[in-house]
């Protein structure tokens, strides 16, 4: 469905993606992820043909976006980041004209504005100006705008940026179920977001791709990741010198609250040493009342991969 | 094609979106009026060789009211979509770049004509209420129409240029006004020149908007000016749509 091919994107002095190349079959929901600035953006601004690449291609069903720019967009449904919209339409009027705009015919508009509407829970702001809508609604009409004309593929740039934790789960359940039908590619720093929706997950990283893989073999790939936490009573010894004895544990940090100690043990990837650990604590006669292990999560790829000195 | 008639659509719509439509016509139809009032007042002081449809389009009243409604009516038109960012689902659009240009240029000149409608209407209500001729001919109607349609067609043109240049609109207005005043002033350039040649006046006259429209409302149709005024449209236009382009792959 997407193809791109060694993109690069140089604005006066900055590099803003360089030399990128990956795929996105039919069907996928692909995460984009990085840090602000790492070039997310810019990259699916050229994807939907807004500005042209400086090298590099990049195709959208088998059009190039900048040779057959008009057949590739007519494929794409995309929602800029921020959602810019006319505030002094109205949401059905607006929706209608973006309808007609991207080559929906006669009589289909008021069909598939209808659906749109529908789908995205416009019913009850249908006749309102956009102006005068929640940042929750703008978004939702954004969307319908995304969708209106029934495109193959959906471009979502933050879409559930600024929303509150209940919309998110609404548009995030919206996003899982249109995946059945389109291919998506959206990007976002809410991970947990990508973990539940994105088949697959691209990490980007300065301009570049620094990971790409379904989020379960990205955190297999983890060298440190997770890990353990501890709160016991150790009397008179440092447990932080017996816990870090226990091969597995890369370090350990702790926390003093009164008598009671909170150890943080970071671990080899996908070890569990709650055993070892329950052990220890019972050969040197320490009071546990709490032994628990985190899972590593795409958090923590995502902090490795953009942050590899920390 | 279909695309640029919606988009038509949509841009003459826009006009009426929001109040300020209405305030610019009420306005506007405050001023012809005034105007209107002024050259029935001039031709009262007494016997003159001037036709009302000639005074009308000479006044300064009219004047004033011709320059401003440009600006007005075209800073809004490319600066805001940048400024809102609403440039960007417009562009994503399968639509091409001419018809985004030419669109908002064209509902612009709709929105012009719209504003001069009521003024036609002036003169056969003079005629009714007098049983007086406004006009000496239908050639001075036709060609003070006519001129106005020139001017607004290469003054709209030069505020689409102003607007694209700029995601603010008041910089905007005030460079499109600029270059339409200056555009206007240098008409009279002969007039402040010491040691005119006739050929300098010459000269300078094909440029004199006041003489130009002097010429049409007398119901003169002077080739000149017409050609004046379509191929400055014409170059105008094409330049707002290379800088549209360069614009749009900056941003």
């Amino acid at each position: 469905m997407i193809k791109v091919e060694n993109l690069s994107k140089r604005y006066a002095g900055v590099t803003a993606i360089n030399n990128i190349s990956f795929e996105v079959g039919k069907g996928e929901i692909v995460g984009f992820l990085g840090p602000n600035g790492a070039g997310k953006s810019t990259t699916m601004r050229i994807l939907s043909s807004f500005m042209p690449a400086t090298s590099g291609t990049a195709s959208i069903a088998g059009y190039d976006v900048f040779e057959n720019s008009l057949q590739a967009r007519a494929r794409i449904g995309y929602m800029p980041e921020n959602v810019p919209l006319y505030a002094d339409m109205r949401v059905t009027e607006y929706l209608n004209y973006r309808a007609a705009l991207k080559g929906v015919k006669g009589r289909r508009i008021r069909e598939r504005v209808g659906d749109v509407k529908e789908l995205c829970n416009l019913k009850d702001v249908e006749n309102k100006i956009i102006g005068a809508l929640s940042k929750g609604y703008r978004q939702r009409v954004g969307l319908a705008d995304a969708l209106v004309h029934d495109p193959d593929l959906l471009i979502l740039d933050e879409p559930t940026i600024g929303l509150d934790p209940n919309q998110i789960r609404q548009v995030r359940e919206l996003i899982k179920n249109l995946g059945k039908r389109h291919t998506i590619l959206l990007s976002t720093h809410i991970l947990p977001e990508v973990e539940m929706t994105c088949s697959r997950v691209i990490i980007i990283n300065k301009g570049r791709i620094e990971a790409s893989d379904t989020p379960q073999n990205l955190l297999k790939q983890l060298r440190t990741a997770g890990g353990i936490r501890l709160e016991a009573k150790t009397g008179t010894d440092n447990g932080v010198v017996e816990l870090a004895k226990i091969t597995g544990v890369k370090d350990v940090t702790a926390e003093k609250d009164g008598e009671w100690n909170t150890f943080l043990l970071r671990v080899e990837a996908n070890s569990d040493l709650r055993e070892e650990i329950y052990r220890l604590s019972v050969d040197r006669r320490w009071t546990v009342r709490e032994l628990s292990r985190r899972k590593a999560t795409l958090e923590d790829v995502f902090v490795e991969i953009t942050h590899a000195d920390i | 094609m279909r695309q640029f008639f919606i988009l038509l659509k949509r841009e003459v719509a826009s006009f009426f979106y929001s109040p300020v439509a209405y305030v610019v016509m009420i306005c506007f139809v405050a001023l012809t009026g005034f105007d209107f009032y002024f050259a029935i007042s001039v031709l009262n002081r007494g016997p003159a060789e001037v036709t009302l449809v000639e005074v009308f389009f000479n006044l300064l009243p009219f004047w004033i009211c011709a320059l401003l409604t440009f600006p007005l009516i075209t800073m809004r038109l490319f600066a805001e979509e940048f400024k809102l960012g609403t440039i960007e689902p417009l562009m994503t659009a399968p639509v091409q770049d001419w018809q985004v240009v030419l669109s908002k240029y064209t509902g612009a000149l709709i929105f012009y004509i719209i504003l001069w409608i009521p003024s036609a209407f002036y003169f056969p209500i003079f005629e009714w209420i007098t049983k007086a001729h406004a006009a000496l001919s239908p050639g001075a109607y036709l060609g003070s129409y006519t001129f106005i349609l020139l001017l607004g067609m290469f003054y709209l043109s030069i505020g689409c240029l102003a607007s694209v240049l700029t995601s603010n609109q008041i910089i905007a207005a005030i460079l499109s006004l600029a270059a339409i005043i200056i555009l206007f002033l240098s008409g009279f350039l002969s007039y402040f020149v010491l040691n005119v040649t006739p050929g300098f006046r010459d000269f300078i006259g094909y440029f004199s908007t006041i003489e130009h429209m002097g010429n049409f409302s007398h119901g003169v149709f002077d080739t000149r000016p017409i050609v004046y005024y379509l191929s400055m449209t014409v170059l105008t236009l094409a330049v707002t749509y290379q800088v549209f382009q360069s614009r749009k792959w900056k941003s």
